[in-house]
């Protein structure tokens, strides 16, 4: 199955030129298509990974030209190894489980939008497999824009609301600009390795090729990408708008798969990062810091699908932390973990968003009679987002502040800790508002969800269970040893502190969220009179920060440049017109065409010159 | 080859104006044929030369060689390499299409399509013309068709905008004879021919670079380089779209060629000594081009300023010398071509419906227009340099060879001009959200989606550019031999 791997995104993307050229009015034969192509592509990513993991060789490499110029060769090509092979896995049963839910959550929509719908997607999902297996910076660019695009259609898919079209702007846009930081970085590995092959690269690290404060500053470049596409602190402000669009699309984009692509990427380039000295301090220090950052926000968002946005935010800042500090499998353990459940999360959202019409979490409660086995699933996720085991999340976290104990960077190991602390927190704080407590708003009739929604969940719900037990153990860590990254071993040591440390963390924070919301101990408006609250709620206000320091500025400045291209060099040139032409009227006032005149003036010029030659004489 | 294709290339479009000359002026759809059917024929034979063109061979292809004007030794000698094939085809198929797109006219039909196959002519000689003199008549060939078009067929301030673009346009190239002339007398034995000038001829270095600037005068006014822009908009605003699609798709790019074919060459010293002010002038051409568009309210003018904006990688990644550089600035001249033709054809098929062209009068046509909408979008994002579209491979070679440049301070350059990429992202984004998502306007209510003919327009130029946004080996393989000449030549 390895030498077709290219069958994997190849099927999504004949699917989605199927859908856009042909069946668009035809609503079943467009879903199921992609469903069922997502499906075989699916079990082909099962194949691969297991006959990669059976042994053999390491890595699989396949490359086709794509142009040449001057001394640049550029190519297309994959690069199948263990970190591919697990992302591929996790792409593909994300993406299966997302399509199958729309069916039901989408059903609502017109044909039309609702084939655009699945086109879209599969033309994510081929972009997204695309960067996965891309083993050079040219490819992974291509595709890291592709996804970017679809990012955008979706979160726009409500084309009509405005506040949709605003966020799907804002998201292109905001990952363009940390975009041009990864174009700059891809610059200069084409500058000063002369190749954008990953395996190339890591070679001419590894002889030395290339010096060491070189190579951190194309890391920070790449790792500014990384950034702006998984929304690390500064360029967060765009993942929390992005929630405007359908829930299952923030459930694969948005919390699976797209946004953890910027981890990804800093783990394809590892070598760089781990050569160039401090570059991965930076790493650790933005993701430890939008870990803490993010999760103090959620603490007291009221709408359920940006509580998961900022949730999502603190996640991928455990990722970054995980590298930042040597955890190279703890970071792709915590990714693919965080897939599972966090897909599980918003798709349970989207289950009660489909029944009470509403995002508000305030709007729903009561909801575990109504709507059981949303509400199970959902309480599965949380458990194992806020890390209580014997869940996913638990295992997966703890390697993650394992790794920061060990690595000795205490600053970062305290962060994550506070971080899972408030994680736990705003998780059941959801819970027992949405499904706890008694129905508040009576003219909705909320209801559980078909079929077609649910088995998508409960599978999830059964990764999110068990999916932290391949690195477990009794199960000889296996995904660590599968996907180690070379010598590194930060990770690993058995402690049992940290361990301890987290459970307490994890078991404050549900307590918390029990006094608060659960049994009511403290009175909420006291609270919401706080600064600290008012702060939090406002997001630390860093949308109104941008948009006076940057956005407002820029538009003036471009303001500016239309009035002095109209003023200053148009002026010029109508000025230098205007001089031409009233030299002209002013010439042509002499050219009368009167005989007499030209003779009066004739005779006024001789008896002048007659005049100075009799006084000089 | 001994059968004369480009000559006929070039006057078969002549003919064709010769042939509508003497159809009464009643029968529209004769006319109309006619312009069809000359415009074609140049279209087939460019497939001939794109399938014999041998892309291994630096030096001319296709040459046509005679003694014109002896007393002068003024040749009529054409030929086609590397660096003007791309573009060379691309002319031929974007006057076919432009044809195709004006059949709708109503007024002067006679007149209008007689002018186009001149303009034709004009655009196809200045491509392939291998001698000075040529050259510039065929470059002034250019200029007067263009000038009656907007000067009788576009809006409100045509006349206006009309005699700005032929003073800019024509003092620039009375320089530029000046140069040509001056050229003529220094060189020994004296001659006009431009490969023998640029391969034998050296130069003194004070000359050169008087030379250059004569020249760069000329071709400035024509990509426009900024501070000589401003008569691009304008002349974009009032002309019928056809016209915008030929000025911004192929006569922006005549400047950016007589660089690459008469300034660089014949001046290599003076382009060295040069290239700071011309990648400077890139970057403030980028940045500027970009911010000014990010302002605009009427779409045509934003188009007209991103195509300004645009530009300036040529600029600046012709400065940088590398063949890489060169490579990208045919590359963009091809590409920006393609994708600014579209969005210009695309901007009057709304402004046919609507009659307006204001950004702000527009919201939620996604609803009315579809199709419309989904070629708008592949077209915008193609602009604003999305992979797997033209647009990207342009920038990022652009980009590549500027920073690789060996001149210190060219990466910095291109650093800034990353910018370029982010703002124009930001407009054209914020045109889409504003003219084609949100709710519908009512006013809108009866707009009819595209039709047929538009469709036949326009789908071509969205395959070229979807072609060579994936394949772009197509397009990239015709030049790297003639460019890395080129530089070779210059920077030996």
């Amino acid at each position: 199955m390895i030498n077709n791997a290219w069958l994997i995104p190849a099927i999504p993307f004949i699917v989605f030129l199927i859908i856009t050229f042909f069946s668009k009015r035809f609503r079943n034969f467009s879903s199921c298509l992609s469903i069922g192509g997502m499906f075989v592509s699916f079990l082909a990513s099962c194949m691969v990974l297991r006959e990669l993991a059976a042994g053999g060789q390491k890595h699989y490499e396949f490359s086709l030209p794509w142009f040449r110029s001057g001394e640049f060769q550029m190519e297309v090509g994959m690069l199948i190894d263990p970190l591919s092979s697990i992302m591929l896995l996790v792409v593909t049963l994300v993406s299966t489980m997302v399509q199958l839910y729309s069916r039901g959550y989408l059903s609502t929509e017109k044909s039309i939008d609702f084939s655009r719908y699945y086109s879209f997607i599969s033309l994510f999902t081929f972009s997204m497999l695309g960067l996965v297996l891309a083993n050079n910076f040219v490819t992974i660019f291509c595709c890291w824009e592709l996804v970017g695009l679809c990012s955008y259609l979706l979160i726009g898919f409500w084309h009509h609301k405005p506040s949709a079209a605003a966020a799907a702007k804002k998201a292109f846009i905001i990952t363009r600009l940390a975009d041009a930081g990864f174009l700059i970085g891809i610059l200069c590995v084409g500058l000063y390795a002369g190749t954008f092959n990953f395996l190339s690269i890591e070679g001419l690290i590894h002889d030395g090729q290339i010096s060491p404060q070189i190579l951190t500053i194309m890391a920070i470049l790449i790792f500014l990408g990384a950034m702006g596409k998984s929304a690390q602190f500064p360029f967060h402000t765009w993942l929390p708008d992005a929630m405007e669009g359908p829930s299952p699309v923030s459930a694969l984009i948005h919390a699976a798969t797209m946004v953890a692509a910027g981890v990804y990427l800093v783990a394809r380039t590892y070598t760089m990062f781990d050569a160039g000295p401090n570059a991965l301090l930076v790493v650790g220090y933005i993701g430890g810091f939008t870990a803490l950052f993010a999760a103090s926000i959620g603490l007291c968002q009221n709408d359920i699908k940006r509580i998961l946005a900022y949730s999502t935010l603190s996640q991928l800042g455990y990722m970054m932390l995980a590298l930042g500090v040597g955890g190279f499998s703890a970071c792709m353990f915590h990714l693919t973990t965080h897939a599972f459940f966090k897909a599980l999360l918003f798709l349970a959202a989207g289950s009660v968003i489909h029944a009470m019409h509403s995002n508000e979490i305030w709007d729903a409660g009561g909801l575990r009679k109504k709507m059981p086995i949303t509400a199970i699933v959902f309480i599965i996720g949380s458990l194992a987002i806020a890390g209580v085991p014997p869940f996913a999340g638990f295992w997966s976290k703890e390697e993650v502040l394992m790794a920061a104990y060990s690595s000795g960077h205490m600053p970062l190991f305290i962060m994550g800790e506070i971080g899972a602390l408030m994680t736990a927190f705003y998780m059941f704080r959801i819970c027992f508002v949405v499904f706890g407590g008694e129905t508040r708003k009576h003219d909705a009739h909320p209801h559980e969800s078909p079929w077609v929604m649910t088995v998508p969940m409960c599978i999830l719900a059964f990764l999110a269970i068990t999916a932290g037990f391949i690195d477990s153990p009794w199960l000889n860590h296996w995904f660590r040893n599968f996907v180690s990254f070379g010598s590194h071993h930060g990770e690993g040591h058995e402690g049992h502190l940290v361990t301890i440390i987290s459970l307490s963390a994890a078991g404050l924070g549900i307590l918390g969220a029990w006094l608060v919301y659960g049994i009511k101990v403290v009175n909420l408006d006291f609270v919401k009179k706080t600064f600290i609250y008012k702060l939090l709620f406002g997001k630390y206000f860093f949308d109104e920060i941008y948009d006076t320091i940057i956005v407002k500025p820029f538009v003036e400045l471009t303001k500016g440049s239309v009035r002095f291209d109209q003023v200053v060099i148009d002026g010029l040139v109508n000025g230098v017109a205007n001089v031409t032409a009233g030299c002209g009227m002013l010439v042509r006032r002499i050219q009368t065409g009167l005989v007499q005149s030209y003779v009066l003036t004739m005779v006024v010029g001789i008896i002048i010159l007659l005049v100075i030659w009799m006084w000089g004489a | 080859m001994d059968f004369p294709i480009l000559s006929w290339m070039i006057f078969i479009p002549l003919i064709g104006g010769m042939f509508i000359l003497c159809t009464p002026k009643e029968m529209e759809k004769t006319i109309k044929g006619l312009a069809l059917v000359f415009s074609f024929i140049p279209l087939v034979l460019a497939g001939m030369v794109y399938v014999n063109f041998n892309p291994k061979i630096a030096d001319l292809q296709f040459v046509e060689k005679m003694l014109w004007i002896p007393v002068f030794n003024v040749h009529y000698h054409v030929g086609l390499d590397g660096l003007s094939i791309s573009i060379f085809l691309l002319t031929a198929l974007l006057t076919f299409l432009s044809i195709l797109i004006s059949c709708n006219i109503t007024k002067r039909v006679k007149e209008y399509f007689i002018l186009f196959l001149i303009l034709e002519t004009g655009m196809l000689g200045v491509f392939v013309a291998m001698d000075l003199f040529l050259f510039y008549i065929f470059w002034e060939v250019v200029l007067l068709p263009m000038y009656f078009l907007i000067g009788v067929w576009g809006g409100a301030r045509r006349r206006y905008a009309a005699i700005k673009f032929v003073l800019y346009t024509v003092i620039g190239s009375l320089i530029m004879l000046v140069g040509i002339l001056c050229v003529y007398f220094t060189s020994m034995p004296h001659t006009m021919d431009i490969i023998e000038l640029s391969k034998t001829c050296s130069f003194a270095r004070e000359f050169q670079n008087l030379m250059f600037f004569l020249f760069f005068i000329g071709f400035a006014v024509k990509v426009p380089i900024w501070p000589f822009h401003t008569w691009l908009p304008d002349a974009h605003v009032e002309a019928p779209t056809a016209a915008s699609v030929i000025l911004a798709g192929i006569l922006l790019k005549m400047g950016i060629y007589g660089f690459l074919r008469v300034s660089f060459p014949i001046f290599p010293d003076a382009a060295i000594y040069f290239a700071y002010p011309f990648a400077v002038l890139g970057v403030i051409n980028i940045i500027y081009g970009a911010c000014t568009a990010m302002a605009q309210n009427d779409l045509k003018k934003m188009i007209a300023y991103s195509s300004i904006s645009h530009m300036g990688f040529c600029l600046i990644a012709m400065g940088a010398l590398t063949v890489t550089g060169i490579n990208g600035a045919v590359i963009q001249m091809f590409t920006h071509g393609a994708v600014t033709g579209s969005l210009f054809m695309l901007v009057g098929v709304i402004y046919d419906r609507a009659h307006t062209r204001n950004i702000d009068e527009f919201s939620g046509l996604w609803h009315r227009m579809p199709i419309y909408t989904g070629l708008m979008t592949v077209a915008v994002l193609a602009s604003l340099g999305l992979p797997g579209l033209a647009g990207f491979i342009g920038e990022f070679v652009c980009l590549m060879g500027t920073f690789v440049s060996t001149f210190a301070g060219f990466k910095l350059l291109a650093i800034l001009s990353t910018s370029g990429v982010v703002i124009t992202a930001i407009y054209l984004l914020w045109m889409m959200e504003r003219v084609f998502w949100r709710d519908l306007n009512p006013k809108w209510e009866h707009l009819m989606d595209i039709d047929k003919r538009e469709l036949l327009a326009i789908i071509p130029l969205i395959i070229v550019i979807i072609l060579i946004g994936v394949c772009p080996k197509l397009l990239v393989d015709l030049m790297n031999v003639s460019t890395t000449q080129i530089v070779h030549e210059i920077m030996p």
